[in-house]
């Protein structure tokens, strides 16, 4: 059966590689949002040779930061057919400093990382939920298990995503019969041009077609968290467990 | 682009510096990684090139296409494919990589963009097959894919104890056989101990792809694991273990034509100083004399690695400028590291070559002295019209600026 998978941010270099591993030689019926609609054309051409015939790969250029845009844009849609697939990938990383010194950029950092993707998270589930149907996956990010000096921002606009998704969880485990699942991502650094600057330094990136892979399967399993690669977790479990006396001393 | 004089750098899995720009600028092109059109009708795939030779092979195997011409790993880009205009293992009927080119978009530094093929623009297309990056940024190529039965060959390996036997198993299987490669044993001197592979695609019969279970070299170690103390016993095991297995098998295309992708920065294995790998091309007429020759240099000095092969060109000229893969026989050898005594090694490798009439593969090259590659290279006055002079590397100014 076609599978109706939409991707928002679906140029970011994750979703990308998400969008090729759904694709690639399957018949798929795949929406696009972002930001840019050059690139978004580029990767939809991309995601048309891949596919199997029949497919279709539609693209949209849409707003990120209007409640009510997003809302109209999400309802639109699932008006035809019930999605089976949501993913909600964008994001930006600012520099930290910069943040703390420019209170706008700081604001549509948080704005951007935070805010979008839990209203984009909150339209997805209202139409999911009215069919009782679809996998709603979300990528945070293990920098919002704890805020650290290096990037409390982005931190912490991923830390809204992670209660944002724990509460729509909850909320949905509560409906009788449900359907809807909601996968939470938490990638470690991944080698991607988001992270372009700290690969020039020599910091360790995971491969992004593994952070992909490991996406792809925790959407098929409908697993309410998951930590790309799997040993984030253990790592994110000692750093949150961290005494402060020895956190705040970690230059991290 | 920018003033200073950049290169343009794919998957850097050049063994050479060929990739370098050692002080300048790289041009990382693995952002270039969407394909453009596939038709699994005609096999006529068009791509951004920085796509990965490994991501195509994925893509089109279970419809039924691969391309024509890959080398020992397809950890490759495309456009480092075209710019090395490499072989493989089926040269003598499929020729190099650039025989498959139906068109490249080039980029030069001064914003022009070059659209040719080998029947438009041919002169710049010539230039460009095999001009490691030095002619302009290729941006995209048109790749005409080859149909196969099936993801899997049927494999035969047969020993051969020197290198007169090699050329007779070459030459007979040349008609009959698509793919041929050997393994041969450094150590053993001019007497050539090896084992021969030769391969043919075969229907998948039910066949399912193995699952590639990927190891990792997951440190460097201090020293060499290659080296006097194990080059012996390495090639000693290789080469039992392999005849072992002789007579008639069936293998799936990527463990056979890419053992070593398994093993995740195997290049690891010799030490912090790393390795040297000399590839050489040299005619038939003089070939069994100068393979001889170089094996008894290189046994004689004890360096080495069990990773060496042989194997014969067709008899084709390739249509780069300064493509390697002459009509010939190609021997390539790794060599650990050892500063000064593997350079004089190389020296008395290159006289060989140099009388032989033969040519070091830029791909591979890291040392070659500037008149073995002119003498090697006889068309570099007629690439040098096509230069882009925004563009700079370590081995053009080792070799040719």
């Amino acid at each position: 059966m076609t599978q109706k998978i939409v991707i928002v941010g679906a140029t970011s270099s994750i979703a990308t590689h998400c969008g090729r591993l759904w694709a690639q030689g399957k018949v798929v019926d795949l929406h696009l949002l972002g930001r840019d609609g050059d690139r978004l054309e580029r990767l939809a051409i991309d995601l048309r040779a891949r596919a199997a015939a029949g497919s279709t790969v539609q693209i949209a250029v849409a707003d990120f930061l209007s409640g009510q845009t997003i809302q109209q844009t999400v309802a639109a849609l699932a008006a035809q057919s019930k999605i089976d697939i949501a993913l909600i990938a964008h994001g930006s990383l600012g520099d930290q400093a910069e943040c703390q010194n420019d209170l706008a950029k700081n604001q549509h950092e948080l704005e951007v990382n935070g805010v979008s993707p839990v209203l984009y998270a909150e339209a997805f589930a209202q139409q999911m939920s009215r069919v009782n149907h679809g996998t709603l996956c979300v990528i945070g990010s293990v920098a919002g298990d704890r805020g650290r000096r290096s990037n409390y921002v982005y931190g912490a606009a991923k830390g809204l995503v992670t209660r944002y998704v724990q509460g729509l969880q909850h909320r949905l485990a509560g409906v009788k019969g449900n359907q809807v699942k909601v996968v939470l991502i938490k990638p470690g650094p991944t080698d991607t041009p988001m992270t372009a600057q700290f690969k020039a330094k020599g910091m360790k990136l995971a491969p992004v077609e593994d952070v992909a892979a490991g996406i792809v399967a925790a959407v098929t399993a409908g697993k309410p968290v998951a930590y790309v690669p799997g040993k984030w977790w253990l790592i994110m479990m000692v750093i949150r467990h961290l005494p402060s006396i020895v956190f705040n001393k970690m230059n991290i | 682009m920018a003033s200073t004089p950049g290169l343009p750098f794919g998957n850097g899995r050049s063994y050479g510096d060929a990739c370098l720009n050692p002080g300048g600028v790289l041009w990382a092109t693995r952002g270039l990684d969407h394909l453009i059109a596939f038709d699994p009708q005609t096999g006529v795939l068009m791509c951004e090139a920085g796509v990965l030779l490994r991501d195509i092979q994925a893509l089109v195997a279970p419809l039924g296409w691969l391309l024509p011409v890959t080398p020992g790993t397809q950890m490759i880009t495309v456009g480092g494919a075209i710019a090395n205009d490499v072989h493989g293992k089926n040269h003598h009927v499929y020729g190099c990589f650039g025989d498959h080119v139906v068109q490249l978009n080039l980029l030069r530094t001064d914003g022009e963009e070059i659209v040719c093929g080998p029947d438009l623009r041919a002169d710049w297309f010539a230039a460009t097959l095999g001009g490691i990056g030095l002619t302009g940024l290729i941006t995209q190529a048109t790749l005409q894919l080859k149909k196969i039965p099936g993801s899997w060959l049927e494999t035969e390996t047969i020993a051969y104890s020197n290198p007169h036997e090699f050329f007779s198993l070459a030459d007979g299987s040349e008609q009959a056989w698509e793919n041929t490669v050997s393994w041969i044993d450094c150590v053993a001197g001019s007497g050539g101990r090896g084992l021969f592979m030769r391969g043919n695609f075969i229907a998948d019969a039910g066949r399912t792809a193995p699952k590639a279970a990927a190891k990792r070299m997951p440190f460097v170690p201090p020293v060499s694991l290659v080296n006097g103390l194990t080059l012996r016993p390495f090639n000693e095991a290789y080469f039992w273990l392999n005849k072992r297995k002789t007579g008639r098998q069936v293998t799936h295309y990527q463990p056979f034509f890419y053992p070593l992708d398994n093993l995740h920065d195997w290049n690891r294995m010799y030490g912090p100083k790393g390795f040297y790998q000399y590839q050489s091309v040299v005619p038939r007429a003089v070939g069994q004399e100068a393979v001889s020759a170089m094996l008894t240099e290189i046994g004689r000095s004890g360096q080495g690695s069990f990773l060496a092969v042989l194997k014969t060109f067709g008899n084709r000229e390739p249509l780069g400028m300064l493509s390697f893969a002459q009509p010939g026989v190609t021997l390539a050898l790794d060599f650990p590291n050892n500063g000064a005594k593997t350079l004089g090694l190389f020296e008395r490798l290159d006289a060989i070559v140099r009388e032989a009439r033969g040519r070091i593969y830029l791909a591979k090259d890291a040392r070659m002295p500037r008149d073995l590659f002119e003498a090697g290279y006889p068309r570099l006055s007629e690439f040098m019209q096509y230069r882009d002079p925004g563009i700079s590397s370590a081995i053009s100014r080792r070799l040719i600026d």
